[in-house]
């Protein structure tokens, strides 16, 4: 689904961001489900607090890995409405 | 034939067996005919290591089952345990002996996920299954607390000849729950309930039914819940990758600490399995010779040897092997090319209306 800028996404219960080394890195957690979070995907779901808007988070990412805030916007509304219609993230 | 030349893969998932008490008796427990008794139990300390073991391991999600575990009075403490170690917590319960007080403490504790076996859609009908007056409003009561603390919920469907008619009601009821999830489970055939096979084993024109209603239900809900699916082995004619495969994904720890490649491996008389009370769990995972005995495709004979699908479904189940020929290194009998595939047939034709064996 596509995500307004103004959302504030977060993880529902159930869903969580672990990091295991012995697993390799960073997964995504949820009932009977394990999903690998690759880097990008770390950054973005630990900025989903329920707090910062979509909006701050771009800017944040944008500011951390000085790239093209555009562009990240498009990675970050991608991913975020991929999570969510997976029922990962929910806005 | 040495599986430890190669560095074993590493588990996902730990069935953590806190107990083998249950205050059901549902004729088709899955659990071992001698069940560990509870002066056995491995305690809290224990546990912990083991969880913290785990995680070390590559575990991620924890299933606290049983028996029931609420029948252990330090769930809680076990609980927090494991979100300590960082591990996914799922309770998997019967519900009766859980109060919305202590799941409470369970969800404050870092519980991740609830599973709740419900028997029937009806209240009659699904205590008279699970043997306990009162299980289905007890069941239906704890789901509405998980629900109102925002924890997910599963509602786990076992199903067999007296309620494989009603698939729809019980995804249906487990819509009007709250939950994300419905495990329709036919079915395995495996400790207790192998001594009431007869009285629970579907037709194979219930099962075609089931089979079917269950696609349909997907495409309705679709977005709603999830349906999971386990085929019922006897009417199959490909075995299941049982537990994704001996020693690749998963292990299960009892009550007392013995260490397992899957629930029902106990009823495979050769095999030798260490205790957590003796052995690191990650010697257990890459030494023990229980977990060395089916590892990987080496232990294999015809058909499974040369077959393409040997590193798809890994032979089938062991135990339903070992059950069935009475031999541990035989093609489960429910692929079409083993020599007994036919004996399923028959074995599934015997069925009996007689009254249930409970487990008690």
């Amino acid at each position: 689904m596509s995500i307004s800028p103004d959302a504030k996404p977060k993880l529902p219960r159930g869903v969580r961001l672990l990091h295991n080394e012995a697993q390799g890195g960073w997964v995504l957690l949820a009932p009977e489900r394990v999903f690998k979070a690759d880097a990008i995907a770390v950054e973005i779901v630990k900025r989903c607090t329920g707090e910062a808007t979509v909006n701050e988070i771009v800017d944040d990412l944008a500011k951390t890995f000085n790239a093209p805030r555009e562009r990240i916007m498009t990675d970050v509304s991608a991913m975020i409405g991929g999570l969510v219609d997976k029922q990962l993230i929910e806005v | 034939m040495d599986a430890t030349t190669q560095r074993a893969p590493r588990p996902l998932g730990l069935l953590a067996e806190l107990t083998h008490r249950c205050p059901l008796g549902c004729p088709y427990c899955s659990n071992p005919l001698a069940l560990e008794g509870r002066s056995d139990e491995l305690n809290t300390q224990t546990w912990a290591r083991v969880f913290r073991e785990a995680a070390a391991l590559g575990v991620l999600q924890v299933h606290l089952s049983g028996g029931e575990p609420g029948a252990r009075r330090d769930l809680v403490e076990i609980t927090q345990a494991a979100h300590d170690a960082g591990l996914y917590t799922n309770l998997i319960t019967s519900a009766v002996g859980i109060t919305a007080a202590t799941l409470g403490k369970l969800s404050d504790a870092g519980l991740d996920h609830v599973q709740i076996s419900i028997q029937d859609n009806e209240p009659g009908t699904a205590d008279h299954i699970a043997g306990y007056k009162g299980a289905y409003a007890r069941k239906t009561a704890l789901a509405a607390e998980v629900v109102r603390l925002k924890l997910p919920l599963t509602v786990n469907a076992v199903m067999h000849r007296a309620n494989i008619e009603h698939v729809e009601d019980m995804v249906v009821l487990a819509l009007k729950l709250g939950a994300k999830r419905v495990e329709i489970a036919h079915v395995q055939y495996y400790g207790w309930a192998l001594k009431n096979r007869a009285q629970l084993m579907p037709t194979r024109e219930q099962v075609d039914r089931a089979v079917k209603s269950v696609e349909a239900l997907r495409l309705r809900h679709h977005g709603q819940i999830v349906i999971d699916a386990v085929v019922p082995d006897y009417y199959a004619r490909f075995p299941k990758a049982c537990v994704g495969g001996w020693g690749r994904r998963s292990l299960n720890v009892t009550p007392s600490g013995k260490v397992l490649p899957c629930h029902a491996a106990e009823s495979i008389p050769s095999l030798t399995f260490w205790n957590v009370r003796e052995h690191s769990l990650a010697d257990i995972w890459d030494n023990s010779p229980a977990f060395l005995a089916f590892r990987g495709t080496d232990w294999m004979q015809e058909p499974c040897r040369t077959c393409p699908k040997r590193e798809q479904d890994f032979g089938g189940c062991r135990c339903q092997a070992f059950a069935l020929t009475g031999d541990a290194r035989a093609a489960d009998p429910v692929c079409h090319l083993s020599p007994h595939h036919a004996r399923l047939a028959e074995l599934a034709e015997a069925r009996e209306d007689a009254a249930y064996d409970y487990r008690r």
